[in-house]
């Protein structure tokens, strides 16, 4: 099964909610998968569409955003 | 104080301590309904994020045995050396804030609590509905762990109860019901949800539109009843009897039941009472008085939250900060006493220097280093750009590690500084504070979280969260080679506030920040302050409002610290937090006149006026001597005239209100009919009242006043929506129609006065808004930043709001909130600036088009337009900005940078994710 799709998935987090979040979803222990590489923000509204488009001509499969 | 028995200076909330204790132990904090371990924290997010030992279970403190913890914990933070201490504070003023106490297992056992493991008390559901709860938020049913089917709330257990003393109600039930029922629906949609209530009291703002909300969009039904009992039913299910509206009783099965349980005085409600000389009331809540709402019966003790009465989230929040307001102005003699400011070295001055980066990679204990390979990470960052030093540390966040961080920033002229640790959260301001004590810009730091969000998460993935860490290591020396020295600013304040509306908000908002010793300027639009007060005649407690007003606006006028501007209004302010300016016009005689005052700070207390409706119950309103509204009632009570009780009178609920003219309660019309009711038979016991009402919201100790106004042969009947009552004119009389649920039939009445209760509008809001570019609900009143947690504050940074322009409310609540927004309003007072963090946005102006977009976006008013050189040019006004970064991903010409945020930052994050790992 070593060919199954691992996709590479960029975040923006937002500092306030997701990235918390996402803290607390360490602090609870909660698995996910390790394929996602995030980048904080201080909002949501900081992800230029530019970054979003960036990020999928330096190769990631998927661009996830939470704020 | 109790000893935890862990060094909270030492603890770095890792849990590893919890995995080896040997003991099990009932989980209080989940309400009992899950085990933990003697050494434990409460939940994730408990503050301090420290764990404690529970004396009473802890296998070394009992049984002096065990000690397994001791060894566990790599940083040493367990110490069973630790002793009860007594402490004593010399203080000035003491806040009790206790809480509220459980309504007793007895009142429950109808209901058979206690003898059906599937019927809880709304606390305890509460916690099973909780992601960090015992079945990670499913709904089970505790006694199989099956997904119930249907499920029943049964309100007012423990309130609306003379049977165990609670006469009142708990205000707070019926709202948290439906926040249960549709966070339930949520988890499972399956699920078949009734509440039973006797009257729906979603009183608070916009609290009506949330049980629209479970209502039509989550599908729980809501039925009038009273519950009579619940009994085990068949093998697993549960029997609820219940009588309805119509004098049925009915009995139907459910899977679950929750109790929704009221607020009692907390426990200990008694001994503070003895222990501090404080007054109770009768129900064992502190004792206070309507004008004064949170000083109890000893001068300098103040209370705040659900001991001064039970109350909601938002109430127990504007009270802390009231609260703490009023002792800040009983003590300001001693303000900036007590402590002493930091000092740190000069800072080193970067310019021209060669990037010099440091990388340090901790270990956390195990809590890294057990998933995450840190010695290959730390290895990997060798070669990477500008990276000079890099280490690996058992604890980065340790005292000892500090000092090692100052030394080798030092010793390797180190002029950027990564650390891959825990959460920027948590420990950011650690570490820039050691950056700053070690003569660097704190802004020349980035953190990378490679435990909460890398070896927390994939504990069972070491391969993969080595690489994850590797991957966002690369991503933040990316960043730390573009990072730059931010300055720290700080923005001086005008010490002076300016308070609009000179009603009872406006003036108590303004004495309450004349005690602090600020000025304060108090506009008033009328000749005359003292607002609705002035019509309102007494409270629902029966306390004359007259005197009251007199003395609190001759206060005002006496204080040398409030200037009292009359029949004027605001017509333009400019400026930001601590740097306002506004011109207002002030009626002079025949003329008018304009005054420019400077302030720092702004609180709205514009009001409100009770509404006049066009449509009520559906029809246009018939115009009759006849027909008056409440307010007109009282008035006339309070009058001369002999006849002034009139000897029949129809009260009408929500005419206007809820679905009329209006589309929300307005929260005072109940106990304003209760309180008129109460005054007719106290004049004229004979006189006959009725009250036609939808759901009867006497929240709170006026519960008892609506029990006294049956008791004294006030008539109260309830009406349906798709069924209101019907008012004709007939001839000289007027007649009004409705169906009795409890006779079953349509009566029809010729009263000598039908008293509407027509709710309340805002004042002045819409224009205000447009000015101040502030926020208001679809209904007008202004939208505070954030409903629950900042009450009394608005979006703009130094616009704070209190009394009727924010929402309806009864004079107590009112008096409450202005005391709050004048405490959150005196805080850049007192601080004399205000500190701007070093990543708000810049606009570069030789870039800047002027085209207005960012100014048009910005939610906090941060972004104005200035002429410079004749041409348009946006600049940030940093004291308002939040950082968001909406402004520079708008920007069309990039002409917009966030400090730490920038976009040169953010590519090369981007592109560095998009370089794999080689090795």
């Amino acid at each position: 099964m070593t060919d199954e799709f691992n996709p590479k998935i960029l975040g923006f987090l937002c500092n306030w909610c997701c990235y918390a979040a996402a803290d607390a979803a360490g602090v609870s222990r909660y698995q996910y998968p390790p394929n996602l590489r995030t980048i904080r923000v201080m909002c949501t509204g900081r992800v230029d569409a530019a970054f979003i488009l960036r990020g999928f001509v330096e190769g990631a499969d998927a661009i996830f955003t939470g704020g | 104080m109790r000893p935890r028995f862990i060094d909270a200076d030492k603890c770095t909330a890792c849990g590893l301590c919890t995995t080896y204790c040997p003991r099990h132990l009932q989980d209080t904090f989940n309400e009992g309904l899950n085990l933990t371990r003697p050494i434990h924290i409460d939940y994730p997010q408990a503050v301090p994020a420290t764990y404690y030992i529970d004396p009473a279970a802890c296998l070394h403190v009992t049984e002096d045995t065990c000690q397994i913890c001791v060894p566990v914990c790599r940083s040493h933070a367990i110490n069973f050396n630790q002793k009860p201490k007594v402490k004593k504070i010399a203080v000035g003023a003491v806040v009790l804030a206790p809480g509220f106490g459980k309504v007793p297992d007895s009142t429950l056992a109808k209901y058979s609590y206690g003898v059906h493991a599937d019927v809880l008390t709304s606390l305890e559901f509460e916690r099973l509905l909780n992601p960090s709860g015992p079945y990670q938020g499913n709904v089970l049913c505790l006694s199989d762990q099956r997904h119930p089917k249907s499920l029943a709330f049964i309100q007012c257990v423990g309130s609306r109860d003379l049977g165990c003393g609670n006469g009142y109600c708990s205000s707070v039930c019926c709202m948290y019901a439906i926040k249960e029922a549709m966070v339930a629906k949520e988890h499972d949609p399956e699920l078949d949800i009734i509440i039973f209530y006797m009257d729906m009291r979603t009183q608070g703002k916009d609290f009506d539109a949330a049980r629209k909300r479970a209502e039509e969009q989550f599908g729980i039904k809501f039925v009038r009843a009273k519950v009579a009992g619940v009994t085990p039913w068949g093998a697993k299910g549960l029997r609820l009897t219940y009588s309805t509206m119509d004098g049925r009783h009915r009995f139907d099965p459910f899977d679950m039941v929750v109790l929704s349980v009221g607020l009692d005085a907390p426990k200990d409600a008694r001994k503070i009472s003895k222990l501090l000389d404080v007054e109770l009331n009768k129900f064992d809540f502190c004792r206070t008085d309507p004008f004064h709402p949170l000083n109890s019966s000893q001068p300098g003790i103040y209370v705040a939250g659900a001991f001064q009465g039970p109350c909601d989230i938002p109430e127990s929040v504007t009270q802390s900060s009231a609260a703490a307001g009023i002792a800040a102005g009983l003590l300001k003699k001693q303000r900036g006493k007590g402590y002493v400011v930091k000092s740190y070295p000069a800072e080193h001055d970067i310019t021209g220097e060669d990037i010099r980066i440091g990388v340090f990679t901790c270990h956390c204990g195990i809590n890294i280093g057990g998933v995450v390979d840190v010695p290959r990470v730390d290895k990997y960052t060798d070669g990477m750009e500008n990276v000079v030093y890099h280490s690996e540390s058992m604890y980065s966040c340790s005292q000892d590690a500090q000092e090692m961080l100052k030394k080798t920033i030092k010793e390797h002229n180190l002029n950027r500084v990564v650390i891959a640790a825990c959460s920027p959260r948590t420990h950011e301001p650690l570490f820039q504070e050691t950056l700053k004590d070690a003569g660097l810009n704190r802004s020349l730091f980035e953190m990378v979280n490679i435990r909460d969000q890398c070896s927390w998460v994939h504990a069972n993935e070491p391969e993969a969260a080595t690489e994850k860490s590797m991957d966002l290591i690369r991503m933040a020396v990316a960043k730390a080679n573009r990072i730059q020295p931010l300055a720290e600013q700080t923005v001086p304040v005008t010490d002076k506030a300016l308070v609009l509306g000179g009603g009872v908000a406006g003036l108590t908002a303004a004495l309450t920040l004349a005690e602090q010793g600020f000025h304060c300027t108090l506009v008033e639009k009328e000749a005359e302050l003292g607002g609705n007060l002035l019509v309102i005649k007494q409270t629902i407690e029966g306390v004359g409002t007259a005197a009251t007003l007199k003395k609190l606006i001759s206060r005002v006028k006496s204080s040398a610290l409030i200037e009292v501007i009359t029949k004027a209004e605001l017509i333009t302010i400019n400026g930001f937090v601590g740097n306002f300016s506004s011109v207002l016009k002030v009626q002079e005689g025949k003329k008018t006149a304009e005054h420019t005052i400077d302030h720092g700070v702004i609180i709205l207390a514009t009001g409100g006026r009770e509404h006049k409706p066009a449509q009520v119950l559906g029809q246009e309103l018939v115009k009759s001597k006849q027909i008056i509204t409440q307010q007109e009632l009282e008035t006339r009570l309070f009058g001369k005239a002999k006849k002034r009780a009139p000897s029949s009178v129809v009260m009408v609920q929500c005419a206007g209100s809820r679905g009329d003219d209006l589309n929300y309660c307005s929260k005072v019309c109940c106990n304003h009919a209760v309180k008129n009711a109460l005054h007719i038979k106290e004049i004229n016991p004979e006189s006959q009242v009725f009250v036609l009402y939808r759901d009867l919201r006497t929240y709170g100790y006026a519960e008892e006043k609506y029990q006294q106004a049956r008791e004294k042969g006030v008539v109260f009947i309830p009406y349906e929506v798709d069924n209101k009552p019907r008012i004709t004119k007939k001839g000289q009389k007027v007649e009004i129609s409705f169906h009795d649920p409890l006779l079953q039939e349509d009566v029809v009445m010729q009263p000598e006065v039908i008293a509407l209760s027509v709710g309340i509008v805002p004042q002045g809001t819409e224009a205000l808004s447009k000015l101040l570019k502030v926020p208001v609900t679809e209904h007008k009143f202004f939208m505070e930043a954030h409903v629950k947690l900042r009450p009394v504050e608005m979006p703009v940074a130094g616009v704070y709001v209190c009394g009727l322009a924010h929402s309806p409310k009864p004079l107590n609540e009112t008096i409450v909130q202005a005391q709050a927004a004048a405490a959150k309003a005196a805080m850049p007072l007192v601080k004399g600036s205000v500190s701007v963090e070093p990543i708000v946005s810049h606009v570069d102006q030789e870039a800047c088009i002027g085209c207005g977009l960012c100014a048009s976006l910005c939610p906090y008013q941060a972004i104005q337009i200035i002429k410079v050189d004749k041409k348009r040019k946006a600049e940030t006004i940093v004291a308002s900005c939040k950082a968001c970064g909406i402004c520079a991903s708008h920007c069309p010409t990039f002409a917009i940078s966030m400090g730490g945020f920038t976009n040169e930052q953010i590519i090369a994050q981007i592109e560095a994710f998009g370089n794999s790992i080689e090795e």
